[in-house]
């Protein structure tokens, strides 16, 4: 059946702001979709708040709305484009959710929108889980005894009759929020109330608990004609009671036989048959009892999902491209297979490698909350990586991960586990958290069997076996004492179990360039095999490349001068999806500048690692060893012009220093250091007459104290060289100082990536209080021409790291000549540094006696976060500017080509806004600090600064209320301003309740504080009757408060601030933490009562601009 | 682990280490074929059809799951030897009885481990399936990189050999419970096969070379040709047979079986150049272009329009191969797949079915 000609504009919903469990998997899903759709000559219009992601770049759509994901923005955008068709598919729960909404509420039958992809009807039923269920019944598979719920005297009833242990799952939830295992009555009760609260539908299913099963997925795809193929198995290292996303896991499936994964596969085909996805892709779980083989199913998602980027990634079946075309009606065997370019896509592809994918974490950004993993997924992000073998394959992505480590140990990092007695050991293994694999190697190594560790974590003795197998490999590596002795299958055999050569340096005590000198001189390289879908039976054309050590490399010289595009690893927070969307800009434009473009990266949610978003792309770990064998491959099959390390965050730029210098493009390394060395840095900035906040470096607690004691307090701490404001904070004095360094040094994650030393000293300034803190995205070239991309101000105050800050374009407060001040400054440094590319610089305005001082806060030459924002806002393609810039090109050469245009003045105003995981953490503290915990982004636009934070906080899933009750609770310093706060909110039609001291100061302002609310004690429940009527956490619970506005002071009252922020977290009121975003959301539901909602599409945005400055 | 090498009649070598049975006289040889399946080791080291052949793993974790008594498609392996890139110490599976190793050593079958296999894959498709030859270069007994060499460029291909006798059973035996008759040809017949037989017919399985008179004494209601191993050229005895039987009684062939109707019909077959192996091809069922994933394992083909009165009806989307076809008013069926799968999709268990409707048919016409 061919493509359908019945359809001409096609609505694809994104899956907005990154998230855990809903990560850039989407961005890549969605970009996908949207070029094959243009491609297939559909006018596309797109629907994401998220900046960030390559797929809302305007070339991707004829149409690219950044606005809010709720159904009111959907209806007009709809409304104004009269799309066709909607697919839904391709962007995650966000886009499904929406897509049903806007189904119940009539918008698709009253404008004549088909859903394509899926229907409402296949939705409904794989979400529901009682309808899911009965269908799958139906069918005659096993489904694990359950019932639904819908209240919590009804979820006991059914627990007592299933008996313990009992799993939680709320329904339409992603990502297994609210969900949870009970061992008993009591905590099942806990468990049960959470999860009700997680679903929007307050339904839980309540469900034997099948912990402990082997788990195991399939992507599987279905076209019009009922062609069923599946695309890749999946089996998790981490048995049931891990979230998927939560675990390692392992492509294809190494456990089953042939007869068992068949009958998985028939079950699969036929549950996606009966739950009637008509086409596209799904995935389907399934559990597997060890002892016995007997088979249940899980859950299936109607549509691409986190696992089947992986499953892309891992057999370079492009999923979601193909889910797209056979939406708009191809059949599988009319599409051709890229990679071979000879077969069709109607197949099931097959692998010669096992690929592991490795989640990471970011516990140590949430003190307080135990990394111990479960039902509900918490990481950030995740790595894949490809070996001939699981070993080899599980070393790499260890690596990969850029925890400081090596590998299954071997490193430095092992010592963490010899202090430990076996039985504590083992008892650790027994609790997934991040650290199981090096404890479990650990164990291994000390003769803890795998029969006894196979017990106590349910992982399959398979696994454990082949991590033995490494263990062996280092004994035979130890035995030989050093590189001279070891001969060429010594060395063959430890690097196919993927040791790295820093494992094996470790191991003998010499240096990482010694062992690779030694083992290049024994003849044993890095060979590069093909990912082919197909195990090499048919002839592959695309260089989707992975190392490995065996006789043969199968990479192809190439023609043009090519550049090789360090990636960004995996998503943490501080490092995300920007980052990739930089490397793939850059991509795209030094390809289309005529180089070969080569792109290494480990993280398989990304664009980048799209087999054709770059000329090759080598899926390895971004290290040193990894990147060197790339550049020595690349250099033997032709001409290398160099390496761009300034796009991808930290990771790639820490490489910066250990690569030939002559390769890396752009900045150089010494002005990298510049900018990162405190002292070179501060006498730069003296030498250029630029005030800083006063500040030095430490190496210990006592020159910390020192440094404080210059400066004065309250004064900011921070490690050097890390990203995304790790274990940054301000202090207000010496005790607060002492522990903050403590902490630094000793125990915390960021002790183990090596702790504190002259070479990684501690950043001590002096705090400004009550500055606005400036953001410039900047770029300069090789004669020495700065072009500013944007200045953005923030909305919270300096003191709250800028990815979390909500932040402008263009600054709506910032008097002109500060602006040029900052500009001007902006240049300086560059200049000063000589930058050759991206440039940030952060600044900081206090507004003292003598009027507003602009300080230089720091300097960093490479792609910031806010690159991707700066360019939807502003339609400068500030990424791709930046790369060619960095590959020599100069600016003006760039005008010429009409790549760079005047930044855009078209009226609009961008708001970006950080959006945090809270909702994950429900024991962490939603106060915003100098430490980031941000996952993700969205942005609001429009013509007023107003709508746009609205529409900003909207997109953020914190939609300012019209009308209601504001609770106000402020820190002494900002009663003050509190008051004409106050005076805004009641003007708008708000009634106000506040605790006592803040009520008081209201109403000595001549307010009216309609209700006064008690603190709330140290244990929570005592009250006051004296200060009010209701404590705060229950007028929050009871649902009577629209918008929390809590300012807290310094370390001071932490515990009832927590409780209030806490407690609005819980209920989904929006809290807002500081005074300027208080008056934010005030302009917003002011301009919100009196303008009503606009849609406006980025092409009109930047159309507009480019008119208005040809007038 | 001993040092071992694997060299292909054109020179090329590999280096490994020699697992599974001491070979006999140090050296194995064979025609090296490469099999593309992620699951079914045990199914693939048991068909008979690989009779003569070396049998290259692509996937490079083999013997994961140990072995079983369930799952072999015949009680020893006909293949020669078996080429991986690692075998499994330690399986694990709920229905393992063993390491693949112990099985291997059990079953007389060398293997050789550690080899790049992609490497030799790509040699063969870009080549061809070749003859080859492997064995330890280590240890007593242990041979050297002359004599591998020298055993490879002397060792002889598929072609001509009459490997069907190497594999037929000696005598007939008869499995199943359904409710119809069928004489099944043994040309190296997958038990899985007979499985899907026994379900639909109760099965009397004869060797390769029992004349068509022999077969139609036994008045069966169908007579099904099964798959074996190597060159249907140099099966005529059979060719003969079938000849005798086409249009006397509803036959259904599949793989050698489909090869020998052809021939029988007077068609032609050719070899691939690497053949196919493996669980996942695509094939498009004529009628309704409905695409069917299955499992595949020949070497030889049949040649486009060289049976007259045929009906393609079942094609291989990757290369046009001829999958399956019709003869016309007779009532006879075969493919060149494998529908009992064994390993592999059950995309194409339906056919048991179109060969039981078909006997049906048959014979209420016959009683009319």
């Amino acid at each position: 059946m061919p493509r359908r000609d019945d359809l001409s504009t096609i609505l694809v919903i994104g899956s907005g702001p990154i998230v855990i469990g809903q990560a850039c998997e989407f961005d890549y899903s969605g970009t996908q979709a949207c070029r094959v759709l243009g491609s297939e000559g559909y006018r596309v219009i797109l629907a994401n708040s998220n900046p960030a992601t390559i797929m809302t770049d305007p070339e991707f759509a004829y149409r690219t709305y950044v606005e809010p994901l709720t159904v009111e923005v959907l209806e007009a955008i709809i409304e104004r484009e009269r799309p066709d068709a909607i697919l839904p598919t391709l962007g995650g729960q966000t886009a499904l959710n929406l897509a049903i909404a806007l189904s119940d509420a009539g918008v698709l039958d009253r404008f004549g929108v088909e859903m394509i992809g899926a229907d409402a009807e296949a939705i409904a039923t794989a979400e529901t889980r009682d309808r899911f269920k009965e269908a799958m019944t139906e069918i005659g598979l096993v489904v694990p005894e359950s019932g639904f719920a819908y209240a919590l005297d009804e979820a006991v009833d059914i627990a007592e009759r299933i008996g313990y242990p009992i799993i939680v799952r709320p329904s339409y939830i992603l990502g297994g929020a609210g969900t949870g295992i009970a061992t008993d009555r009591a905590s099942f009760e806990a468990i049960a109330a959470v999860g009700l609260d997680a679903s929007p539908v307050s339904e839980i299913l309540v469900e034997r608990s099948i912990a402990g099963w082997k788990e195991f997925e399939l992507e599987v795809m279905r076209d019009r004609a009922d062609n069923c193929v599946v695309i890749c198995s999946i089996e998790n290292l981490d048995p049931m009671g891990v979230h998927t996303g939560d675990s390692i896991t392992v492509a294809p499936a190494q456990t089953l036989t042939d007869v068992e994964y068949q009958q998985m596969r028939d079950a699969a085909f036929a549950c996606m048959r009966r739950i009637g996805v008509e086409t596209g892709g799904s995935n389907v779980q399934f559990a597997v009892n060890p002892a016995t083989g007997e088979q249940v199913i899980i859950e299936m998602n109607p549509r691409v999902s986190r696992s089947s980027a992986l499953a892309s990634k891992a057999t370079g079946f492009p999923i979601a491209k193909i889910a797209a075309r056979l939406a708009v009606g191809y059949t599988l065997d009319e599409i051709t297979n890229d990679i071979t370019g000879a077969t069709p896509a109607s197949f099931e592809p097959v692998i010669d490698y096992v690929v592991t994918k490795i989640p990471r974490w970011a516990f140590e950004k949430f003190p307080g909350v135990p990394d111990v993993l479960g039902t509900r997924m918490q990481s950030v992000g995740e790595v894949m990586a490809i070996g001939r073998t699981f070993p080899e394959s599980l070393q790499k992505g260890l690596r990969s991960l850029e925890l400081g480590r090596a590998g299954l140990n071997a490193d430095a990092g092992e010592a963490a586990y010899e202090g430990l007695d076996d039985a504590e050991l083992v008892r650790r293994c027994a609790t997934p958290t991040p650290e199981r694999p090096w404890q479990l190697e650990a164990a291994l190594r000390r003769g803890i069997g795998v029969e006894r560790l196979a017990t106590v974590t349910g992982i399959d003795p398979w696994f454990l076996d082949q991590m033995e197998r490494i263990v062996e490999g280092r004994h035979a590596v130890e035995a030989v004492g050093g590189p001279t002795a070891m001969t060429r299958a010594g060395w063959r055999r430890a690097k196919r179990l993927g040791f790295a050569d820093a494992q094996l340096a470790y191991l003998w005590g010499i240096g990482e360039a010694d062992v690779r000198d030694a083992r290049l001189a024994a003849g044993v390289q890095a060979t590069m095999k093909t990912v082919d879908t197909c195990a090499a039976e048919f002839e592959a054309h695309t260089p989707y490349h992975y190392s490995t050590y065996e006789d043969t490399d199968e990479v192809r010289p190439g023609t043009r001068p090519k550049v090789i595009i360090l990636g960004s690893g995996p998503n943490r927070i501080g490092q995300g999806v920007e980052f990739d969307y930089c490397c793939v800009q850059a991509s795209f434009a030094l390809r289309e500048a005529g180089y070969e473009t080569v792109m290494v990266n480990c993280n398989p949610e990304t664009v980048s690692t799209d087999y054709d978003t770059s000329d090759r792309l080598y899926f390895e770990p971004v290290g040193f060893e990894d990147v060197s064998n790339v550049i020595d491959v690349e250099s033997a099959n032709g001409d290398v012009a160099g390496i761009v390390v300034s796009l991808g965050g930290q990771t790639p730029l820490k490489l910066a220093g250990l690569l030939p210098p002559e390769l890396i493009l752009g900045t150089s390394p010494d002005a990298i250091d510049l900018a990162e060395d405190r002292e070179r840095w501060n006498a730069l900035c003296a030498r250029l007459g630029i005030p800083q906040p006063p500040g030095g470096t430490a190496a210990s607690v006592t020159e910390a104290l020192a440094v404080a004691a210059r400066v004065g307090y309250p004064a900011l701490v921070r490690p050097s060289y890390v990203l995304g404001g790790r274990a940054m904070e301000i202090v207000y004095g010496d005790e607060d100082l002492r522990r903050a360094m403590a902490e630094m040094a000793g125990e915390g994650s960021l002790g183990r990536e090596g702790g504190l030393s002259a070479e990684r000293p501690v950043l001590v300034d002096r705090f400004l209080e009550d500055a606005t803190e400036v953001d410039v995205d900047a770029v300069r070239d090789r004669t020495g021409e700065t072009v500013i991309g944007a200045v953005m101000e923030h909305v919270e105050e300096a003191g709250v790291h800028s990815g979390d800050s909500a932040c402008v374009i263009p600054p709506p407060t910032l008097a002109a000549e500060v602006v040029a001040v900052i500009e001007g400054h902006t240049r300086a440094i560059a200049d000063a540094l000589g930058v050759r590319g991206p440039l940030n610089v952060q600044f900081a305005v206090q507004y003292g006696e003598d009027g507003p001082r602009v300080y230089v806060i720091e300097a960093n030459p490479r792609a910031s976060r806010t690159v991707p924002f700066v360019s939807k806002a502003t339609g400068v393609p500030l990424a791709r500017v930046g790369a060619r810039v960095i590959a020599g090109a100069t600016l003006e050469e760039l005008r010429a080509e009409g790549l760079l245009q005047p930044p855009a003045g078209g009226g609009q105003v961008a708001v970006k806004e950080a959006v945090m995981p809270f909702d994950r953490f429900p024991a962490a503290d939603t106060l915003l600090g100098p430490e980031m915990r941000s996952t993700g982004e969205v942005m609001g636009v429009d013509t007023t600064f107003g709508w746009a934070f609205a529409k900003s906080q909207a997109a953020a899933g914190g939609a300012l209320p019209g009308s209601g009750t504001v609770f106000l609770t402020l820190a002494d310093k900002d009663k003050h301003a509190g008051v004409d706060l106050a005076r805004r909110f009641v003007q708008l039609g708000f009634s106000l309740a506040a605790t006592a001291g803040t009520a008081a100061y209201l109403e000595e302002a001549g307010l009216s504080v309609a209700t006064r609310v008690a603190k709330v004690g140290e244990g929570g429940e005592t009250r006051d009757s004296a200060e009010g009527s209701v404590n705060s956490v229950e007028l929050i619970g009871a649902g009577k408060v629209g918008l929390v506005i809590n300012t807290p002071a310094g370390r001071g009252p932490r515990a009832d601030g927590a409780q209030i922020r806490r407690a609005a977290n819980r209920h989904k009121v929006p809290c807002l933490t500081t005074i300027a975003a208080a008056r934010a959301a005030a302009a917003g539901i002011a301009d919100r009562a009196t303008h009503r909602l606009a849609v406006r599409s980025l092409q009109e945005y930047h159309e507009a601009a480019q008119l208005a400055l040809g007038d | 682990m001993k040092a071992a090498l694997l060299v292909l009649a054109d020179g090329t070598i590999f280096e490994g280490e020699a697992v599974g049975a001491w070979p006999p006289g140090g050296v194995v040889t064979g025609e090296a074929v490469f099999n593309t399946v992620l699951s079914g080791y045990q199914e693939v080291l048991t068909d008979p059809s690989y009779a003569g052949q070396i049998i290259t793993f692509t996937y490079p974790h083999i013997g994961n799951y140990g072995v079983n008594p369930a799952d072999s498609e015949a009680r020893r392996p006909a293949c020669r030897g078996v080429v991986v890139r690692d075998l499994s110490s330690r399986p694990s599976n709920w229905r393992s009885t063993g390491t693949l190793e112990d099985w291997l050593v059990r079953h007389g079958l060398s293997g050789i481990s550690g080899v790049d296999t992609r490497r030799l894959t790509r040699q063969l498709r870009d080549a061809g399936a070749m003859p080859a030859a492997f064995g330890p270069v280590e240890g007593e007994g242990a041979t050297d990189e002359a004599a591998i060499v020298a055993a490879a460029r002397g060792a002889a291909g598929t072609e001509g050999t009459d490997l069907v006798a190497e594999v037929t059973t000696p005598e007939a035996y008869r499995v199943g419970d359904g409710p119809r008759r069928v004489v099944a040809y043994d040309f190296g017949v997958k038990a899985s096969m007979l499985a899907q037989l026994g379900r639909i017919a109760t099965v009397e399985v004869v060797p390769a070379a029992t004349p068509a008179e022999a077969v139609l004494e036994r008045a069966p209601d169908g007579v099904f040709l099964s798959n074996g191993p190597g060159d249907p050229a140099a099966v005529g005895y059979a060719s003969t047979a079938i000849a005798g039987l086409l249009g006397r009684v509803p036959i259904f062939g599949i793989c050698l079986g489909h090869q020998l109707m052809a021939t029988a019909l007077g068609g032609r077959t050719y070899k691939l150049p690497f053949g196919h192996h493996g669980g996942n091809h695509p094939v498009r069922r004529v009628r309704d272009d409905q695409v069917e994933i299955t499992s595949q394992n020949h070497n030889y083909a049949v040649a486009e329009r060289s049976v007259e009165g045929a009906t393609v009806t079942h094609v291989n989307l990757n290369d046009g191969v001829i999958e399956g076809f019709a003869c016309g008013d007779l009532p006879a069926f075969s493919v060149q797949y494998h529908p009992e799968a064994g390993p592999g999709p059950h995309d194409a268990r339906y056919l048991f079915k179109e060969f039981s409707d078909l006997m049906d048919r048959y014979s209420s016409k016959a009683r009319a």
